[in-house]
């Protein structure tokens, strides 16, 4: 009896339950309320909304989200330093979880701050749900000498500019100097050194190598694009038609070089930006990181580089396919974009542009290792180029590696679908470190999800 | 509680007299619906509006470089066939497969014994045992997350010592272990509380009754406390398929350190999740959820289906 009465209303209880996941943000059936055009009149944020303090009242506020670890100083630089506008922080997440917030709130068509900290790679995703303004139209010009061609393509679709960059991730590959003197290797040149010296090391009983982490695509469309690939194009005319390559030979050829390299015992297959996996690089498990200019300082903060691991860091150049061409990659860094529901495009891509560009920001950026900047104001400067880095132990890094690899990068395409493909990619990655999938039958079957997707999402497909 | 106040005025009005009882029963059922009223609109705002909205969702589709259009049943068709949640729907019932009767039985027992314990011990084996219940469950998978970690876990370095192959719980061949153990670590205590109070409920008098019949400890337990509480244990069990079902914390929780033994698909909430907020497909997640909705409902259904007919087979 009592159980009968309990059991309906438990089914009833599920079924909310089920749904409570996406109910509360459901908002947008109409679609694309954020493509609204012209200014939407936003409740105005006030001075208990923000993180930071806001120290001058009646100034309009511009709110912004951003994760950068140093960014409640960087705020307190701008907002000392100007009088017509205060910037109003929050961070609510880093990465992927501001995404999802920044998604929610574009189909929600409201609850997206004036302006927002992207990764370059997830620009055109908002982009084409005509979330992002277009700071072309708003004097973003004036500071087009401040940053490379490559890193303006990043945040740009076609002539459309969709963020004012701020740090970027030229490739490297740092290396344990331990590992390295005590099996006598030297640093690679190219991929086959690469593994030659994996081979060596392992012959001689000595640790993995490297690691090739599912989690972290980005690592991975990078060193394709390095071989030659071109996984995207975007119609700069029309963005809903996308050229998807991801299984042409040079795609091929890198995977299956790491998935050569996994099965044959030479790198890891540990998940990266994981407890384990820092905890395995500070006791030496991993020969090299193959990693971005923004390591250093991710690695200093988790810990690397102090105690036992003190001291036995060096970092080169990215192994190159062909020595005779080599290609500059990227991973990682980001812009401030303005969103199309800010109150004030005007004044928020005012905040965009002068944001983390003073002086006082950058170098606290810099010297602490935070960010690697992106502005040629920082990336000329004799303090930036000559500086010896002291998780290299004295290695003035900047000038050997980074700011070269930072000066070559010629940009990447980044699909607006980037994070289902992540996905994909990441899962894929998954049964190849598993030894389920080879190299070449990922790239296969990536592509056919991929482009099966993208069609799905009313894009027209050329393969 | 609604019941009575409804019932009662109506008996009361129909025994005074015959002059005016069609006003009478007219008043008290807007008074009843005044006692309901409080209830009846938070369940409106908060459930029913809510389901209705999401079902609206549901009949449409929208991609990255369509507009949202009408589509009909188009989504629920779609998620049927979608292996990525068949997957996910095949897994969760695998797991409510090995997971329920492993809880119930271990709950049972566990109530069983504390119940015929009467030491000062038991009191704090109870709560010992409930504990795991009061911790929410992301810091239970937290918790375990270390505890399953390869570096800092304790297992690992067991193993270790024993000389052994190091033991991975996360890895994709024991991953399903793994969260068998947490959610019954969890749950267990829960279960074995609703069971335990069942049994307070039981007149003693029968136990002597059964001691006098020569009945012994075990068959006390089986012939006569096991039957008593059997309507406990179907709420149990209709509690547990449910939660299992829709299958999420924990492996949400775990993910970012299983090393891709959970991938966003894993179980069909996971997917659906997925679908909204990394894929801004709000439509489809929301027919995923019903589509879950409605085999959670036919699965309970048929539970209960079963266990009536059965308990109608024993009665008689």
């Amino acid at each position: 009896m009592r159980s009968r009465i309990i059991a309906p209303a438990a089914v009833a209880t599920a079924l909310i339950a089920t749904l409570v996941g996406c109910t509360p943000g459901g908002g947008a059936a109409g679609g694309g309320t954020g493509g609204a055009t012209g200014s939407q009149v936003n409740p105005t944020v006030t001075a208990a909304d923000c993180t930071n303090e806001i120290k001058k009242a009646d100034v309009p506020l511009v709110s912004v989200w951003a994760w950068y670890p140093n960014i409640a100083t960087v705020v307190d630089n701008f907002n000392e330093g100007h009088d017509d506008v205060q910037v109003c922080w929050n961070n609510v997440g880093q990465g992927g979880e501001e995404y999802d917030k920044v998604q929610t709130a574009i189909s929600a068509g409201k609850g997206l701050p004036d302006v927002v900290m992207l990764e370059a790679d997830h620009i055109s995703a908002y982009a084409i749900q005509n979330a992002l303004v277009n700071l072309g139209d708003y004097g973003v010009d004036a500071i087009r000498s401040s940053f490379s061609d490559g890193a303006w393509k990043d945040v740009s679709q076609g002539d459309s500019i969709f963020g004012v960059p701020v740090d970027g991730g030229p490739m490297a590959l740092i290396y344990r100097t331990d590992v390295f003197d005590k099996y006598g290797v030297t640093a690679p040149k190219t991929w086959d050194d690469f593994r030659t010296a994996a081979e060596k090391v392992k012959a001689a009983g000595g640790p993995l190598f490297g690691d090739l982490g599912a989690n972290v695509p980005a690592v991975m469309m990078a060193l394709q694009i390095q071989k030659g690939a071109q996984p995207f194009q975007v119609d700069a005319a029309d963005p809903k038609k996308l050229t998807i390559k991801l299984n042409d030979s040079n795609s091929k050829d890198v995977l299956d070089f790491w998935a050569g390299l996994v099965k044959d015992g030479l790198v890891g297959t540990q998940d990266q930006f994981t407890t384990d996996y820092i905890a395995g690089f500070i006791n030496g498990d991993y020969g090299t990181y193959t990693s971005a200019a923004w390591a250093p300082g991710y690695l200093t903060g988790a810990g690397v580089g102090e105690g036992a691991s003190e001291g036995k860091f060096q970092v080169a150049e990215l192994p190159q396919w062909n020595t005779s061409s080599p290609v500059a990659v990227n991973w990682g860094g980001s812009a401030f974009s303005v969103t199309t529901q800010a109150h004030d495009y005007a004044l928020a891509s005012k905040v965009a542009q002068e944001l983390y560009a003073d002086d006082a920001s950058l170098e606290d950026g810099w010297k602490n290792q935070v960010i690697f900047p992106l502005n040629q104001k920082v990336l000329t400067s004799d303090a930036f180029i000559d500086n010896k880095s002291e998780f290299f132990s004295g290695q003035q890094a900047n000038k050997e590696v980074y700011v070269p690899a930072a000066n070559d990068y010629k940009g990447f395409v980044y699909p607006p679908i980037i994070v289902y493909y992540y996905a994909q990619l990441q899962e894929v990655l998954t049964q190849v470190n598993a030894g389920t999938l080879s190299g070449s039958d990922a790239a296969d079957q990536l592509q056919k999800t991929v482009v099966d997707y993208a069609k799905g999402q009313g894009f027209t497909v050329s393969e | 509680m609604t019941h009575m106040t409804l019932e009662r005025p109506a008996v009361v009005a129909s025994t005074r007299g015959a002059r005016t009882p069609r006003r009478r029963s007219l008043r008290s059922e807007q008074i009843g619906w005044l006692f309901v009223a409080p209830f009846a609109l938070i369940f409106l705002i908060f459930l029913v509006a809510p389901l209705c909205y999401a079902f609206y969702l549901s009949l449409f589709s929208k991609g990255l470089a369509t507009g949202t259009v009408f589509s009909g049943l188009d989504n629920y068709v779609k998620a049927f066939t979608d292996p990525a949640f068949l997957n996910g729907v095949g897994f969760v019932a695998g797991f409510s497969l090995v997971l329920i009767p492993l809880q119930m039985l271990l709950s049972l027992a566990v109530a069983l014994v504390l119940d015929a314990l009467t030491t000062r011990f038991a009191r704090f084996a109870r709560l010992m045992v409930f504990l795991p219940y009061a911790i929410p469950a992301v810091i239970g998978s937290l918790m375990w997350g270390f505890l399953y970690s390869p570096t800092f876990g304790p297992l690992s370095q067991i193993t270790e010592a024993l000389g052994t192959a190091q033991f991975l719980p996360l890895s994709p061949d024991n991953i399903f272990g793994a969260l068998v153990n947490i959610v019954t670590w969890q749950w267990a205590g829960y279960y074995m509380i609703i069971i335990y109070a069942a049994l307070q409920g039981v007149d003693p008098a029968l136990y002597e009754a059964a001691r006098l019949d020569g009945a012994n400890a075990w068959q006390i337990a089986w012939r006569i406390k096991v039957p008593l509480v059997s309507s406990a244990l179907v709420v149990i069990l209709v509690f547990a398929l449910i939660g299992t079902l829709q299958f999420f914390t924990e492996p949400q929780i775990l993910r970012p350190i299983a090393n891709g033994s959970i991938q966003p698909d894993f179980t069909p909430n996971m997917y659906a999740y997925t679908q909204a907020f990394s894929y801004a497909n709000f439509n489809y997640a929301s027919a995923l959820s019903f589509a879950l909705g409605i085999v959670v409902f036919i699965a309970v259904a048929i539970f209960l289906f079963a266990s009536n007919r059965k308990r109608k087979g024993f009665s008689q």
